[in-house]
């Protein structure tokens, strides 16, 4: 299906038909262009940044390159074709037809969902919003608008599934997705790791390799959504979340080059911070240890209890599924399955079985954490190449957690249970501290020059849309 | 045996901050702390346990804590003030200890609203999270409803969409009735799992205010200190300690320095005697003060009411309760007008609140209910209340035979004519006499007079007048008869029949919990197989029976 750009809102939902839905959404939309101006990237409105825009869902089409100033994006609504046949996958409703409308049973289930994934969407462009001010290059600055932009289409996505499908409770919603803001001490976010600054690039690009990597699961697990809009909708966002998670993989990656020619170019092999590649402008393997620790640390916080009803209910209602849900090969109910889960007992960490409905959280977590680790494993094989005796490593699951069974224990990143005393003693061994956030910040400058880029990070490999490196991604008004 | 005495240090799940004349008090539930072993208090959920540590910290606050004008509830967890009861712990309880449950923790709810109306310590609550299910109605129990605006946090009865129950805890009668929430607003906010926020829930008159999350402490306390400005208590008294009851607990007995209990477990009776203190009285504040918790009014009154409570929850068999008293009439006199005479003193009104408080437990208690009045007892004043408060009394008319003491006498007190209301706020004569209301002025006619088994008879103030000959036979068949009747037809009927006359907010709350509450708790719908409450937290669904009965 095309998108329809005549209209004020772009989308592939027939929008026109729906009379109703069309003046719900443009009456939301001018909030929208407002937040975007007072809370998306500072003192961007000019810029003319060259952008991927969807123009069709299919798979050829989706990515349509060219310069845009971003409060002009077409953000709209797409969402993948919908398959007449779809059938729900899991849970007691396995087996009937996937639903069109929300079921009133679990309307409220759906709704609290679909808002706690479209708070994160904005939210993160509120936390990114000074990032801008200084990038390592025009590469990596249109790489953030871009991820920007697309978070703000996330948002579109998600609010025409409240103002489409939930009434006037979900028109509220809507509004009050504009209402919150990142770290606002009135009206913060709902989850926490989202009310959290990225002060800096080594920052945004752990966030994008691990916080957006739990959207990608949450986004993962609710594509397998009775609900159909949803799933739709979800499947079409996934593929936009890839590229943010390819953000950071590629960023990361490339400031651990970087770390790594400094190393070799110096002939250093102090990894630490003092002695090591610090001397040279470059970040060194131990902070971005330190930095790993704690991103992964509250993303991994972000997917709940270990033991979870609501997650129970949501998967035997057919709500929201797991991870690859088609792919897994069992009963798809979970009735009478047991999951194996680390558990908190008597102050030991020990394997335990339970019933695999309540575990569906943690089971998400355990595929996100192997994802997780693929990643650094890119990372490792370029330490690994450059000839240097150290390896990157994911910290244990149980390491500096603020949500679950672990929150009540502090451990070592191996996971070893360790007193209060002996973490605020050594906490900054192994999370980043002032001095090392200080260093990192003071590496911050702007380079806007094209084909230039900044002393702690590599230049990419990869183009954009066949363009080098030295392309002009942004031009300045 | 579950244990009702506590201290602030044992606390597991409330701190109490002090700030004259304000205090907080903060729940933060230990999770592995539950009554029972099988579930965790998560998410500020309660049991039994966290209940028994607030009527411990309510009561506290009134003796011990004069300065303390206005009391503020809040949470000091992070964006949940409280779940409510924890739900595993119903699953797992069985019927009684569900409605025991409930009733207690309506019982503390009545505590708190009765220290806002008569103590001069008004209770607020600063909603600073998500409050659901009782969590909500705690709030409900409190003057004033503070609620942060930070766009997440919201208000929830979600029983009926989630457990297929009903708010136990007096949650649909205070949202109509004390708050004047709109009954179709009531209808839409039951049943909705997800609760309301923010300026609906203003509107609705679900909150009285909502506060900005930047502002919130400082705009509770500024709320607590206009309500402490209003308040009736002294600022510079000196609390009295309520300290440890001396309590002795045997097999088949439990003595307490003014009460004793005695089960016959064959027959399911327990018998329970009150005696009169002994020697000088205080009559001054000065000296009522320096006997503090020891004051015999207090004492006994505390002592009474552990032993309810203890009974209520730990001896569920012994169906009876068969009450006596033991002393001079003259002394109950003497403290009765004392108490009358200093009602208006901080401490003395907190005693007599006290008084009335577990003279209401006893008349809600799910027991049979007889008092015996055999020579040398004192049924005077207070303790002629438990004439009233029981199902039926049985009064010996003379002496028994070969006996050299004086037979029983009654004599009414100010005590038996307003100061202890039952939930119906009449007083337990005036329920007495609701076809003849003259009569209770005919029974004040006579007050301070002690009244023999005739004329108290011919006043309606007992059931039956025995002489020796038939006394041992009419109550011997009296009490068996009773112990061989269904337990449930005898507490609805008893129930029934206690409360005549107006409806409160407190008999409604009552009420509907025994009909409703508790018929929803036994049905299929709620605990079969496929029942909401037992299947909750499984992620399973709930099948019911769709015929509406």
């Amino acid at each position: 299906m095309k998108i329809n750009y005549s209209e004020k809102i772009p989308n592939n939902v027939n929008l026109s038909s729906d009379r109703r839905l069309q003046r719900a959404l443009e009456r939301w939309q001018p909030g929208y262009l407002k937040w975007w101006d007072e809370l998306g990237p500072e003192k961007s409105t000019g810029h003319e940044v060259y952008l991927r825009t969807a123009v069709s869902v299919e798979k050829e089409g989706w990515a349509h390159f060219d310069y845009v100033k971003m409060p002009d994006y077409r953000w709209g609504i797409f969402l993948t074709p919908s398959d007449s046949d779809r059938t729900i996958n899991f849970g007691i409703h396995k087996g009937q037809p996937a639903w069109q409308e929300v079921p009133g049973e679990y309307r409220s289930e759906l709704r609290r969902l679909i808002v706690t994934q479209g708070d994160t969407e904005p939210a993160s462009v509120e936390q990114q919003r000074l990032l801008g001010k200084t990038c390592p290059s025009l590469y990596d600055l249109r790489n953030l608008f871009q991820v920007n932009v697309e978070e703000g289409r996330h948002l579109w996505a998600m609010v025409y599934l409240l103002q489409g499908y939930f009434g006037r409770d979900g028109r509220e919603e809507a509004e009050a997705m504009l209402e919150r803001h990142s770290g606002d001490p009135d009206k913060p976010r709902i989850l926490e790791a989202f009310n959290e600054e990225t002060p800096d690039w080594l920052s945004y690009f752990m966030f994008t390799y691990f916080t957006d990597r739990d959207g990608n699961f949450q986004l993962g697990s609710l594509a397998e959504s009775g609900f159909d809009p949803l799933s739709r909708t979800c499947r079409f966002m996934l593929t936009e979340e890839a590229h943010h998670m390819f953000v950071g993989e590629t960023g990361v990656g490339r400031i651990v080059q970087r770390a790594c020619d400094l190393m070799k170019d110096h002939k250093t092999e102090n990894t630490g911070a003092t002695d090591g590649v610090r001397q040279y402008g470059g970040i060194d393997l131990e902070t971005i240890q330190k930095y790993l620790n704690f991103h992964f640390s509250v993303s991994t916080d972000l997917f709940g209890q270990e033991l979870s009803t609501n997650a129970a209910t949501y998967y035997n209602t057919g709500i929201k599924g797991r991870f690859g849900e088609t792919k897994i090969n069992d009963d798809h109910l979970l009735h009478d399955s047991s999951y194996s889960i680390l558990e908190l007992n008597s102050e030991k960490i020990v394997n335990t079985e339970v019933p695999a409905l309540n575990a569906v959280n943690e089971r998400l977590r355990d595929d996100y954490i192997k994802d997780c680790d693929l990643g650094v494993r890119r990372w490792n094989k370029i330490i690994e190449d450059a000839g240097i005796d150290f390896r990157l490593k994911l910290p244990h699951r149980a390491f500096h957690r603020g949500i679950g069974q672990f929150s009540e224990i502090q451990t070592d990143p191996e996971g070893e249970i360790i007193t209060q005393s002996e973490w605020d003693r050594r906490h900054s061994e192994w999370m980043p501290s002032q001095q090392d956030q200080a260093y990192v910040q003071s590496l911050m400058q702007p380079v806007t020059e094209p084909g230039k880029i900044a002393g702690w990070i590599a230049p990419p490999r990869g183009k954009i849309n066949r363009h080098p490196f030295e392309y002009e991604f942004v031009r300045f008004n | 045996m579950i244990e009702f005495n506590t201290h602030p240090d044992k606390y597991q799940h409330w701190t109490i901050d002090f700030d004259c004349p304000i205090a907080t008090l903060k729940l933060k539930v230990n999770e592995d702390g539950g009554l029972h072993s099988g579930y965790k208090l998560k998410l500020n959920s309660y049991d039994l346990g966290v209940d028994i540590e607030l009527h411990d910290a309510v009561q506290r606050l009134r003796f011990e804590h004069p300065e303390i004008k206005a009391v503020v509830l809040t949470s000091a967890m992070d964006k949940v003030f409280c779940a409510g009861a924890n739900i595993k712990m119903l699953g797992l309880s069985t019927h009684a200890h569900k409605v025991n449950f409930c009733k207690f923790t309506n019982e503390t709810r009545n505590s708190i609203e009765d220290a806002s109306r008569f103590s001069g310590q008004t209770y607020i609550t600063a909603i600073n999270g998500t409050a659901a299910g009782g969590g909500y109605e705690l709030a409900l129990a409190s003057e004033y409803i503070m609620l942060v605006d930070d766009g997440s946090s919201t208000v929830s009865l979600p029983e009926v969409p989630l457990l297929a129950v009903l708010p136990g805890t007096g949650g649909l009668t205070r949202i109509v009735d004390k708050r004047k929430v709109r009954r179709d607003h009531a209808d839409y906010f039951c049943t909705i799992t997800e609760g309301i926020r923010g300026k609906r829930a203003e509107n609705w008159k679900l909150i009285d205010e909502l506060v900005p999350r930047s502002k919130f402490e400082q705009k509770v306390e500024e709320r607590a200190i206009e309500f402490a400005n209003k308040s009736s208590r002294p600022t510079d008294a000196k609390g009295i300690a309520l300290n440890p009851l001396n309590r002795k607990i045997e097999e088949n007995r439990i003595t307490y320095d003014h009460v004793s209990v005695e089960y016959e477990r064959q027959s399911g009776i327990v018998n329970l005697t009150i005696h009169a203190p002994d020697g000088d009285l205080p009559t001054d504040l000065e000296s009522i003060h320096a006997a503090g918790a020891n004051y015999w009014p207090l004492a006994m009154a505390r002592e009474l009411d552990d032993a309810i409570m203890h009974l209520s929850f730990n001896e569920l068999e012994l169906g009876t309760w068969v009450f006596r008293t033991q002393g001079e009439a003259d002394q109950i006199t003497i403290i009765d007008q004392t108490l009358i005479r200093h009602q208006e003193h901080w401490l003395v009104r907190e005693i007599i609140l006290n008084i009335k408080r577990v003279f209401k437990r006893l008349d809600l208690a799910s027991r049979s209910l007889v008092t015996l009045i055999e020579p040398g007892s004192c049924f005077a004043g207070t303790l002629l209340e438990l004439v009233f408060a029981a199902d039926r009394s049985y009064m010996l008319d003379g002496t028994f035979e070969g006996g050299n003491e004086v037979p029983a006498m009654l004599r009414s007190t100010e005590m038996n004519f307003g100061p202890l209301p039952m939930c119906n706020e009449l007083t337990r004569l005036q329920t007495r006499f609701l076809n003849d209301p003259e009569n209770v002025e005919n029974v004040r006619a006579e007050i301070g007079k002690d009244l023999d088994a005739v004329f108290a008879d011919e006043l309606g103030l007992v059931t039956f007048i025995p002489d020796d000959i038939d006394w041992e036979d009419e109550v011997r068949i009296a009490v068996e008869e009773r112990a061989s009747f269904s337990p449930d037809a005898l507490t609805g009927m008893e129930a029934s029949l206690r409360f005549a006359g107006p409806e409160t907010l407190e008999t409604k709350i009552f009420g509907r919990l025994t009909a409703w509450q508790n018929w929803i708790f036994q049905r299929p719908n709620a605990v079969g197989e496929q029942g909401a409450l037992k299947l909750y937290g499984t992620g399973k669904q709930a099948g019911f029976d769709k015929k509406r009965v």
